[in-house]
């Protein structure tokens, strides 16, 4: 197919909008009707056509937009984008994956020619050519790991790994759930998830860490997350919460089935093979309410999952004063019926 | 979770005969292209078809990280062991074609240190030989102290003193020759990092003398991969799959699990890496733990064995597997 990138916006206006064929497409988090913190990996080897899963790096039409978000965060705080010094190396093999994958999947978008370690990287999208020496930083604009995100979507955590543990130690994060890289950088695995309620009770962390140390080059994974966001913002970060956690409190009954987005994270696993670091891209998909309850199965199903959400989960989340609201609305597209298992729509829009 | 790694099928296009006890063999794609890059230290695990028996052996890789044309390793023969390299010095010729997995790193350089202090011990050369190739690229700090039995058994010693005269030291033990290792470790700059990598009585001795000195533990890295030891036969029980098998005495637990066709999750195949970690379901009889990832209270509960190198003589044990 040949992708049409939209015309949109973040901020202000939030001009961004789905099309049916993204609504089609939404990496919907819920396989059953209640949701609860577990190992939910799976190997990140493609997926049904056309779906999120199908590429190692998707690429939708809301990618041209997004990257300008990224460049206007990272403008007004350059803090988003760090990198410690011993992580150069790990940054260069991120571009690596990044070019190599994007202009296999992507022939038409984006191009790689290598000879040796001279390099010339096409991005149609983005109107960008560049020539460059691979492991020389000073032929590049930006640092490698910066270059090669700047032009994907999704934020980056790069981790070390070393004392049976991951590090984070680089990363671009200008698209998160209210979590700061500033304030992360350095930290090892159970200290940036020591906020997270009920899942160290349950082992989740120890498990997920034995996983991740193992992850081996040529077979990443992947899991999805969630939360809740007001308005379609791509920058829900602490740097910025003045900004936008009071438009939570501008959710009515009139307004909340354009205004409530659900907000889901695919989360992806790669071994970096020259660095024997692990990347973790986590690439936020949005979808408003209005558009999730056009599909029938996620409209009963997302009623139900938010309706039986412990206390603790939803406040973490973020949305524990709109849950009523949320209830209120949803419930209207909750007829009682059964649903299917596993995530993807009983039916497609046409 | 998909057990062990990637697999990679290759030909065998060259075998250098190093010294009396050490030959290498170099792996080149089958089907062309080019191989994964991988990161000094690592390993790979070959597979022997050896008569009815799948040998699964991890060889540090010495090539350079960043040739994907080929992969080398270099093979001690051991006529005492359970026959994976004797298969290799006696078995493999040019032109075979073989199958190993995607590189594995267990033995990673930290890329923090301001200088990586390397101590070798006679085949635990190897990995240091792609780690020196790393370093060298990113213009990064080493010195290598390379201790053999002599000369004539030196792998590599050539090479690397023609190439780094000023950063190897090598010592032969037959002219009473040993690393100082106590002043050598007194004398490092804030910052540095050990590796070590050789028999475990080198290991033991270079991370007791540094905890000694009160070096950081997480400055001091080692890799020692066991080999799993023959033994009496046993019998177990796999409580998953429902399968009752025998473990042969020149068999490993982890092999006869793989024999029997259940999928079981392994790296290393040495004790070191955890991932075969298996639980114990019930056991009347004794464990041989030979690993060295359990600690000793999980050794002495009777409720995990690592299947790749420890075994068990008894009456029965059912593994939940």
């Amino acid at each position: 197919m040949i992708m049409q990138f939209n015309e949109e916006t973040f901020r202000e206006d939030y001009t961004f909008h789905n099309s049916d064929w993204a609504i089609n497409r939404f990496p919907f988090p819920f396989h059953e009707d209640s949701y609860m913190y577990a190992v939910n990996m799976e190997q990140h080897r493609g997926g049904p056509e056309g779906s999120i899963y199908e590429k190692r790096f998707d690429v939708d039409e809301h990618y041209v937009a997004e990257m300008k978000d990224r460049a206007m965060v990272l403008s007004d705080d350059p803090l988003r984008c760090q990198s410690l010094p011993h992580m150069t190396l790990a940054g260069w093999d991120l571009l690596e994956l990044i070019m190599v994958s994007k202009s296999e999947d992507y022939p038409d978008l984006f191009e790689l020619h290598r000879n040796g370690d001279k390099w010339h990287w096409i991005n149609k999208p983005l109107g960008i050519e560049d020539h460059f020496t691979f492991l020389d930083e000073t032929t590049l604009p930006y640092g490698p790991m910066e270059y090669i995100t700047r032009q994907t979507q999704g934020d980056f955590c790069v981790l070390d790994q070393r004392d049976d543990n991951l590090w984070m130690d680089a990363g671009i994060v200008t698209t998160q759930a209210d979590w700061s890289l500033d304030f992360d950088i350095g930290m090892n695995f159970f200290e940036w998830h020591a906020p997270v309620p009920l899942a160290h009770e349950k082992g989740i962390f120890v498990r997920a860490l034995k996983f991740l140390l193992n992850i081996q080059q040529g077979a990443p994974a992947r899991r999805l997350n969630w939360t809740m966001t007001v308005n379609p913002l791509l920058d829900t970060s602490p740097e910025n919460y003045h900004k936008w956690g009071v438009q939570k409190t501008e959710i009515t009954p009139e307004n909340i089935g354009r205004k409530q987005y659900l907000r889901v994270e695919l989360q992806t696993f790669f071994r970096l093979p020259r660095s024997n670091g692990l990347v973790f891209p986590i690439r936020c998909y949005l979808i408003a309410f209005e558009d999730l309850v056009k599909i029938p199965k996620w409209g009963r199903r997302l009623h139900r999952v938010i309706r039986d959400l412990p206390v603790e989960l939803a406040t973490y989340k973020g949305f524990i004063d709109n849950r009523p609201m949320m209830l209120d609305y949803l419930s209207e597209f909750d007829d009682g019926e059964p649903t299917s298992d596993g995530i993807w729509p009983d039916r497609h829009l046409e | 979770m998909s057990a062990g790694t990637e697999k990679i099928a290759v030909t065998v296009t060259d075998i250098v005969k190093v010294n009396d006890l050490v030959t290498r063999f170099k792996f080149e794609p089958t089907k062309g292209g080019l191989l994964p890059t991988f990161s000094g230290g690592a390993h790979t695990v070959v597979e022997m078809k050896d008569g009815n028996i799948t040998r699964l052996n991890p060889y540090s890789l010495m090539s350079d990280p960043w040739d994907q044309s080929a992969y080398t390793i270099s093979v001690r023969r051991d006529d005492e062991g359970r026959g994976g390299s004797l298969f290799m010095h006696n078995s493999v010729k040019v032109g075979d074609q073989m199958v190993v997995s995607n590189p594995v790193n267990l033995f990673s350089l930290d890329l923090r240190a301001k200088k990586h202090l390397m101590l070798a011990g006679g085949i635990g050369i190897t990995p240091f030989l792609a780690q020196i190739k790393q370093l060298d690229r990113a213009r990064g700090n080493w010195e290598l102290h390379y201790a053999c039995r002599n000369e004539a058994l030196g792998s590599y010693v050539d090479y690397l003193t023609s190439t780094h005269p000023n950063d190897v030291n090598v010592y032969y033990d037959d002219e009473k020759q040993s690393i100082d290792l106590e002043n050598l470790l007194d004398g490092q700059p804030l910052g540095t990092h050990i590796y070590v990598c050789g028999p475990k009585g080198m290991i033991d001795w270079v991370r007791g003398k540094a905890a000694e000195l009160g070096w950081p533990r997480e400055a001091v890295h080692y890799e020692e991969f066991l080999a799993p030891q023959s033994g009496k036969p046993f019998e177990v029980k796999l409580a998953v799959s429902n399968k009752v098998i025998q473990v042969g005495e020149h068999e490993s637990l982890l092999e006869a699990i793989e024999r029997a066709g259940v999928d079981a999750p392994y790296l290393c195949r040495g004790g070191a890496c955890g991932q075969c970690e298996t639980d114990v379901i019930s056991y009347d009889g004794k464990f041989l733990h030979r690993d060295h990832w359990l600690e000793d209270n999980e050794h002495a509960s009777g409720k995990k064995i690592m299947p790749c190198v420890s075994r068990f003589e008894g009456k029965t044990l059912v593994l939940d597997r």
